[in-house]
């Protein structure tokens, strides 16, 4: 398939956009609702950009714009192409329902900080666009340390001890892992001569055996760290402290599935499966993938605290989109790059529930929930979706992904990952459906702490409910209709089909 | 008058010295409009100079009309222009901020410190420009005894630091002397482009030997190099905060431009005893950058620390040299550049905080942010430049220094790199914390408190350098590719 590149700046907006807007939010600290308004602006002109592309993207063009030079020799390479696409489609749309959610959350809790809150999630959205659309390592490696430095003020928003010890533990572990990265990618160019990447990768004959896979284990460190594989996922429980829209948007879908689009990119477009599969390093990343989809579920069962017990869920889930990359087969990394989309947006969902029942209830444990569907019915009627759909319920989004990445393990003859996933639905069904069925079929205890004054809210407020509402049913609409809102399954499969460079059921290299 | 540029880089700020105590007795608001304009002028010659040099190749100017190698010649090729208009800019700035600390001042004291302050400017331009190493050594102690003056000024400890500095920074300083006096006995000559000939020949006698390990004695002590940086914490610490920024930002820079010139232009760094003398600049650099970030650590005082990260910084640059090729070079003088703005940074803003709470230990910076957001704003790229983080300056120096390291297979470099930039988060991020997180104790009386934020004079500095260390690393390939690249030997090829 001949593929056509297009010089076009549209890339370059739509990672400008929201940092400008960043400023423009500082600058109007004193006028909330001003503040707010630069906030939706950005996000409905993001996502108006970026799906702008949509169409030439699905055609097979290429967008790229090189606005300047980073480094001697290396240019600051946006490219759109279908990978990119994918990520940068759903980050965007997901924050323009995630800024009305934030508004809602933050002005129900009369959170203090609002603005530097705004500014770093916009910021932020800058980063993760830059990442969808890095050409070159480098330019992948200023975007991923801009989002690690951007998502530091708001894992420390409360601004308590607890806060800073989070904060802490956040930088030490990304710090390191941008670190190592760093000295892989040096190495790389070095090696290579560029940093450009390419479907199929390009390290193929440029080093020893033993170079290679040292420099396949510092990247995948460095990109594991922020998609908290185990036993590098340390930081993710402990940035639970953030307020839940930044859980929801940036811990369960922009900053950790930025690691994991990282991962995709190395393993599909800076070693190549066929590389990888010579010098052997990728089983061992799947078999750290499987171990991670085990026990973090393990540990998940054991939470009491809510979003501690989605973070952990968030880490196995995660892990799902490493090992569909590490399984090295094309429906394996189809089925990984789709469970970027699914896992998006029913942990979203999820994360959005957990914070309409803190700010409405101030409940933030499991074992307080009791009952608690009475009151929010839709709210945890859509956690209900996202439960089943992490679960593999079929005819979620969850399930599709799945389906593909188990497919995949058998193309690849390694069919005992088939038993991980299942062992995994089961997993999250036994740490999910308890809290689904305490909801809705335990009698509520008496409010005896909190008074009567929460007791009066019954559903949460407009601005949460819409957003949650919307991203379950997508989850739903997505099961049915895999391309459904951005054509994510198309993109996937031509992404995977560009990796292979032919048939997707082809099986072997 | 086009052609007389390169000399009035030095004689513009010289004149200004000499006349400033008595412009101060006449009126010390004209005294600050003189030097000020006195080293604008010393910038925009600079700065016209290194235009035509990249245009048209070095730039030989005669003094006098003397013939080298018996006539002193200043020249001026990429490496030395950047290096001077660098350091006049540095120099502007801080002239521009130093004005609030001396308000209350009488009219002697503000004409000493701006007639030291535009000496040691003079020094340094002189030091860069000058092609012969005999007046180099003359404009080293120009801007020695100016700094240990200025260093003195700024009280009771400041005095002690001096005067260890003056100690410690006068054997230096004889060692360069001995160094060169060495050269001269074998070649005859103090013309730098001179001695290039005529020490081909002899490189492998033990009058070069001496000679070089002269130089790097001489120097270490000057640019403050493990082990031989005992004065620096003191003396940064204690001197005024004007000062400070200056001599932090690119004092000790000066030294590392003495050493690149002479290793690697006139001695040349494949010859004699080079390789080894750059081999223990190398290792003492690599001690020098762990155990100054450790150092830096242990502080409570916000200057100390600052001035522990110095040695560790001036250890990056000797690294560069170290390892010697292209990416590394390039990395050592970006780094030269990026450390100059983001340390002068850093201690204008710690000066900045003094002058308005009188607070200097790390613990009292506690909410700052709220009083003053934008000079914590420019602390906090600074900051993030010092740990590396891409894409500020400190970031791309960084990138080209391991390149380098990667490129000669110096692992133990990448190392110590690496775990530097992670030493620094440790320290800057414990900074950050307290200027963001930790609630500060109601206190009663601020030194300078009213309102929010540095008076117009101090602000504009700070938060000029805090931009400019953004725009160094977004614009960082041109500066490279343009200037810095044809200020290596051999143009960079």
């Amino acid at each position: 398939m001949a593929v056509d590149f297009v010089l076009d700046y549209r890339p370059l907006w739509a990672v400008l956009i929201s940092m400008v807007a960043a400023g423009l939010i500082l600058l109007s600290g004193r006028h909330p609702n001003l503040r707010e308004s630069w906030t939706i602006l950005a996000a409905f002109g993001k996502a108006a950009i970026v799906y702008s592309m949509l169409p030439t993207v699905l055609a097979g063009t290429v967008l790229e714009t090189t606005p300047l030079n980073i480094a001697k020799g290396i240019s600051l390479h946006l490219r759109v192409d279908t990978m990119g696409m994918l990520f940068a489609a759903l980050a965007s749309a997901l924050w323009v329902v995630t800024s009305f959610y934030s508004i809602g959350y933050m002005r129900e809790l009369d959170e203090k900080h609002q603005t530097g809150y705004f500014a770093s999630f916009a910021v932020c959205l800058s980063a993760t666009m830059g990442i969808a659309f890095a050409a070159n390592l480098l330019t992948f490696f200023v975007f991923y340390e801009i989002l690690t430095i951007a998502t530091y003020p708001l894992v420390i928003h409360k601004r308590n001890e607890e806060a800073i010890n989070s904060g802490r533990k956040y930088l030490v572990y990304t710090l390191v892992a941008g670190q190592l990265l760093l000295i892989g990618i040096i190495w790389t160019q070095l090696l290579a001569g560029s940093g450009d990447f390419q479907a199929g990768g390009f390290l193929a004959g440029k080093a020893s055996v033993g170079v290679l896979q040292t420099i396949f284990v510092l990247m995948i460190i460095g990109t594991a760290v922020k998609a908290g594989v185990m036993p590098l996922h340390g930081w993710l429980p402990a940035a639970m402290v953030a307020p839940t829209p930044v859980s929801a948007l940036l811990h369960a879908v922009a900053v950790v599935k930025a690691g994991a689009f990282g991962i995709l990119r190395v393993i599909g477009f800076v070693f190549g499966p066929k590389l990888l599969a010579e010098i052997g390093v990728a089983t061992f990343l799947a078999w750290v993938a499987a171990f991670t989809i085990i026990v973090s579920s393990l540990i998940a069962l054991a939470q009491d605290n809510l979003k501690r017990r989605l973070a952990f869920s968030t880490v196995g889930q995660l892990s799902y989109v490493v090992l569909g990359a590490s399984l090295l087969t094309p429906l394996g990394f189809l089925g990984g790059m789709y469970h970027i989309i699914a896992h998006a947006f029913m942990k979203i969902t999820l994360f959005f529930c957990a914070g309409a029942v803190y700010a409405t209830h101030h409940i933030s444990n499991v074992s307080e929930m009791r009952g608690i569907g009475r009151k929010m019915p839709f709210t945890m009627g859509a956690f209900a979706v996202g439960s089943l759909g992490i679960a593999g319920l079929p005819f979620l989004v969850g399930f599709i992904s799945k389906w593909n990445i188990a497919l995949g393990a058998l193309q690849g003859g390694q069919g005992i990952f088939v038993a991980v996933l299942i062992g995994s639905a089961m997993l999250s069904s036994a740490y999910f459906l308890p809290i689904v069925y305490m909801a809705f079929f335990k009698e509520p205890e008496e409010m005896t702490h909190h008074g009567d004054h929460h007791g009066q809210h019954g559903e949460a407020n407009l601005a949460m409910l819409i957003p949650l509402v919307i991203t379950a049913v997508f989850s739903l609409i997505l099961g049915v209709l895999p391309n459904a809102g951005g054509s994510f399954y198309d993109l996937a499969v031509m992404t995977a089909k560009s990796i292979v460079g032919g048939n997707l059921m082809g099986g072997g290299w | 008058m086009r052609e007389q540029l390169p000399a009035l880089i030095i004689i513009v700020p010289l004149l200004a010295a000499l006349a400033a105590p008595l412009i101060a007795y006449l009126s010390t608001r004209l005294l600050r409009i003189v030097i000020i304009g006195a080293i604008l002028v010393s910038h925009l010659s600079a700065l016209g100079t290194l235009l035509r040099v990249l245009a048209e190749g070095p730039w030989h100017y005669r003094f006098g009309g003397w013939l080298p190698p018996w006539g002193i010649e200043y020249v001026i090729d990429p490496l030395s222009g950047s290096m001077a208009v660098l350091i006049s800019f540095i120099s502007l700035v801080v002239a521009i901020y130093s004005g609030p600390f001396f308000k209350a001042d009488t009219w002697l004291r503000k004409g000493i410190f701006y007639a030291l302050y535009a000496l040691l400017t003079t020094g340094l331009l002189g030091m860069v420009v000058t092609g012969d190493v005999f007046n180099l050594y003359v404009f080293l102690e120009i801007s020695s005894l100016a700094a240990y003056a200025l260093i003195a000024s700024g009280g009771h400890k400041a005095t002690v630091a001096a005067f260890r500095y003056l100690l410690i920074g006068t054997v230096g300083a004889s060692f360069y002397l001995l160094g060169i006096g060495y050269l001269y006995a074998i070649t005859g000559s103090l013309n730098m482009a001179d001695l290039v000939h005529r020490l081909q020949p002899l490189m492998d006698s033990p009058a070069v030997l001496t000679a070089v390990v002269m130089l790097v004695v001489g120097m270490g002590i000057k640019m403050a190099l493990f082990p031989m940086h005992g004065w620096l914490p003191d003396a940064y610490t204690y001197a005024p905060p004007p000062a400070t920024a200056f001599i932090s930002g690119v004092m000790t820079k000066v030294s590392a431009y003495v050493l690149f010139r002479f290793f690697f232009f006139v001695l040349g760094a494949m010859n004699g005893p080079v390789p080894a003398a750059l081999t223990v600049v190398g290792w003492a650099a690599a001690v020098g950058i762990i155990i100054g970030s450790v150092m830096a650590i242990a502080q409570t005082d916000f200057r100390r620390m600052l001035a522990y990260s110095s040695v560790a910084q001036i250890g990056y640059i000797a690294l560069g040299l170290a390892i010697g090729n292209t990416f590394a070079l390039i990395g050592a003088v970006l780094h030269i550049l990026n450390h100059a703005v983001m340390k002068s940074c850093l201690f204008l803003v710690a000066g900045g905080v003094k002058w308005k709470t009188g607070e200097h230990t790390i613990e009292k910076y506690a909410e700052l942010s709220r009083r003053m957001p934008l000079t914590m704003g420019a602390f906090l790229i600074a900051a993030l430049s010092m740990v590396g983080l891409p894409p500020t300056a400190g970031f791309f120096s960084k990138w080209y220094l391991v390149l380098g390291a990667m490129e000669a297979w110096m692992w133990p470099y990448i190392v110590v790199i690496i775990l530097s930039s992670l030493l620094n988060a440790v320290y800057f991020f414990r900074v950050i914390e307290h200027v963001y997180m930790k609630k500060a104790e109601p206190k009663a009386t601020e030194e300078n408190g009213g309102g929010r934020e540095l008076p117009v004079a101090m602000l504009v500095p700070i938060v000029l350098l805090g931009v400019g260390i953004l725009v160094i690393g977004v614009l960082n390939e041109p500066i490279v590719t343009q200037i810095l690249q044809y200020a290596l030997p051999g143009g960079g090829r």
